[in-house]
């Protein structure tokens, strides 16, 4: 079944009005890994029949790198065009599977006019199957395997969410392993912070190197992640070990996806 | 007058007038900062200091470090109420003034001090160990090499020396009450205080009575005079947390970690650049001029920054626990928030002696806090996270990004690239806006 990605302006040229945004972000538009993740939230989303939208062309970067690089004119020209766009939709939700737009949109848009409920893909999917639209019952894909959860700076320690990810994992009729550095102690993975986008600094290690022996340490088939740039880090890690054949690194939409068999 | 009143009097007030000195001092350097309004939510903030400072809630995520620190902690608040004794006999000239009035409480108030200053006294001994013959790799980094270690270790030796004037004047006491002769008391008898009345007889039973008078007076001289020298000790010394803990956590950011400050200056300007209609001309001419984007010294910091300089009693912690440090990167929070304050000071001495336009060409930014240091920081908030007393290190860090690449335009070259391709496509990366849903269609 092919994926049904409605726009904003389509929808509204309809005549409809979306219940919720999809914030995409730049990851899950034009990154290769993040595209799976993006298409494995619009397939949730389809199969419990949604009423989403996204913006598609019309969406631009949240801005976040520019801000954590210290550019604020560049991130605040950002997000006043971001806003203008929104509020002109009148976006009352929105949904986002980046942990990074995730806490710009909702935390620092409010303060230059754009004020949004604003959840991140991990609580939403939690939702659905507490409203009963999704079911992982009779699910056998992941039975007996061990997931551990990286949790993602910015959606953890700058958001305080941790449960929405581990509930969602304790539905897989699988084991959580936690790292021994987890929740509100849980080592970054190293992007943050415009990191992504520049090489480290003069060390002895690299961070991600040091988070995947964490995760290798819990001996789990599985890293579960709920940031794209997270994703990159640890999948990185993790062939930086050799270790891709044992231990794969996927995004916690993707697992309940795979589980819902969709 | 006696000279032991005369001296008393002119120990205190000169003690309490050097301290008042010293902390008008630190208040008026606190006020450099930047305005920053944080007098919202006062029963929240009364929340978070209670739990935060006074119940050391964060101190608890490492429990071992945390009792040792819990015992040093209450002994310290409960035997401040010896003090008030100690400065009422001081004043009256009697001897231990409040054990007739208060009788049976009087002898639990003071036993229960001395069996915390018992386990205070342990716990000083075992942190001295911790620094010095384990040699915690936390306490032993390269910021930590000369004045912080001695200070560290300074306090630690106090703390020991003042606990020994409290059980040389209480054990020397109890003696000299078995034998009938406390100024305390007329009769012969006992104080029943829990540790003294053991440890007494035990190490002051073979001197004479004179020997015990002078020994007892020492005791009561040196609590006095150490608890003076403390004082006047904290606003130099990284031990001055344990009075700005409170008012530090009082001022914590309450807001999530995540959101960083808007900075309004900027609005204003992006505002002008996006509306078309807008008069760039029409400027307020009583509006003040354009402040500096960023902080370059720690005059353009928030007088919180400043406070949390001053608050920071080197743990750690943040250090301990920041991904950058851990892989061995330039940068350490801790050294950010003790930079913070040397150049404080440094800057507010400057002003003081010199007036306020002085300039003595230097700045926080390059001559204590370098770029590398700066751009290792992966904004992961671990290190705000772990501060038992709610610093922030993450916000001065921005801040001082913030002047690098909006007034200096000085930024790794790959983030320019980046930020270029924000500015040309909406994403970091070179790909066109116009291609921003083709996933849809791909298989």
């Amino acid at each position: 079944m092919s994926l049904q990605v409605p726009t904003m302006a389509e929808m509204i040229a309809k005549g409809e009005s979306p219940d919720i945004l999809f914030w995409v972000g730049c990851s899950g538009s034009f990154d290769d890994r993040a595209k799976k993740i993006t298409k494995a939230v619009v397939k949730i989303l389809n199969h419990c029949n949604v009423s989403f939208a996204v913006l598609g062309t019309e969406e631009s970067c949240s801005g976040d790198p520019a801000k954590r690089a210290g550019n604020e004119f560049t991130y605040q020209m950002q997000a006043m065009m971001n806003i203008q766009i929104l509020n002109g939709y009148e976006v009352k939700k929105i949904v986002t599977a980046c942990p990074h737009c995730f806490n710009t949109l909702k935390n620092e848009y409010p303060e230059l006019g754009g004020n949004y409920e604003v959840i991140h893909h991990t609580q939403l999917i939690q939702d659905l199957i507490n409203q009963g639209k999704l079911s992982l019952e009779k699910n056998e894909t992941f039975k007996g395997k061990k997931i551990t959860f990286h949790d993602p700076c910015y959606l953890g320690r700058a958001n305080d969410v941790y449960e929405a990810p581990r509930k969602l994992i304790e539905k897989l009729d699988a084991e959580l392993v936690e790292m021994k550095r987890c929740k509100s102690k849980g080592l970054c993975c190293g992007a943050g912070g415009a990191q992504m986008f520049k090489e480290a600094e003069k060390g002895n290690k690299e961070i991600n190197i040091e988070r995947t022996e964490d995760a290798i340490e819990t001996a789990a088939h599985y890293i579960a992640t709920g940031c794209p740039f997270c994703n990159t880090m640890m999948t990185d890690g993790v062939k930086n070990f050799e270790k891709e054949d044992n231990i794969k690194v996927l995004d916690v939409a993707e697992l309940i996806a795979n589980a819902a068999e969709l | 007058m006696n000279i032991q009143l005369i001296l008393f009097l002119l120990l205190s007030i000169c003690g309490l007038g050097f301290f008042s000195y010293n902390i008008w001092k630190i208040r008026y350097n606190i006020r450099l900062g930047r305005d920053l309004n944080r007098n919202d939510k006062k029963g929240e903030r009364l929340k978070t200091m209670l739990l935060v400072a006074f119940g050391q809630k964060k101190m608890f995520s490492r429990p071992i470090p945390a009792l040792l620190h819990l015992c040093l902690y209450v002994a310290f608040v409960i035997t401040q109420i010896e003090l008030i004794e100690i400065f009422a006999d001081g004043i009256s000239g009697h001897h231990r003034v409040f054990s007739d009035s208060l009788g049976s409480f009087y002898v639990f108030t003071i036993s229960f001090i001395e069996i915390l200053s018992v386990a205070a006294f342990f716990a000083t001994i075992i942190f001295l160990a911790r620094r010095n013959l384990l040699k915690l790799p936390r306490l032993k980094m390269k910021e930590m090499i000369g004045w912080p270690t001695k200070d560290a270790n300074l306090i630690l030796i106090f703390e020991l020396i003042l606990l020994t004037c409290i059980f040389t004047m209480n054990g020397t006491d109890e003696v000299l009450f078995n034998r009938g002769v406390s100024h305390a008391s007329d009769i012969q008898g006992s104080f029943g205080f829990s540790i003294s009345s053991i440890i007494g007889p035990l190490f002051f039973d073979s001197m004479s009575n004179s020997s015990l008078f002078l020994l007892e007076r020492m005791g009561w001289w040196g609590h006095l005079f150490m608890v003076i020298g403390f004082l006047n000790y904290l606003p130099y010394s990284k031990h001055f947390h344990i009075l700005l803990a409170f008012p530090n956590t009082y001022y914590s950011n309450l807001e999530k970690k995540g959101k960083f400050e808007n900075m309004e200056s900027v609005t204003n300007e992006v505002k002008l650049m996006l509306d078309p209609s807008a008069d760039p001309y029409a400027v307020d001419p009583n509006a003040a001029p354009p402040s500096r984007f960023g902080a370059k010294d720690v005059n353009d910091l928030t007088w919180k920054n400043l406070m949390d300089a001053y608050t920071c009693t080197e743990c750690g912690r943040c250090t301990s626990s920041c991904p950058a440090n851990i892989t061995g990167k330039l940068l350490s929070p801790r050294k950010i928030m003790m930079d913070t304050r040397d150049r404080l000071v440094e800057f507010g001495e400057g002003k003081r002696k010199n007036g306020k336009e002085h300039d003595d060409g230097k700045s926080l930014l390059g001559d204590y806090i370098t770029q590398e240091e700066l751009w290792a920081c992966t904004s992961c908030n671990a290190c705000v996270d772990e501060c038992p007393v709610n610093i922030d290190p993450l916000s001065i860090i921005i801040d001082l990004r913030r002047f690098l690449v909006m007034e200096e335009s000085k930024i790794p070259n790959e983030l320019t690239g980046m930020l270029t391709n924000i500015e040309n496509n909406g994403a970091p990366w070179q790909f066109s806006q116009n291609d921003r849903l083709n996933w849809a269609n791909e298989e």
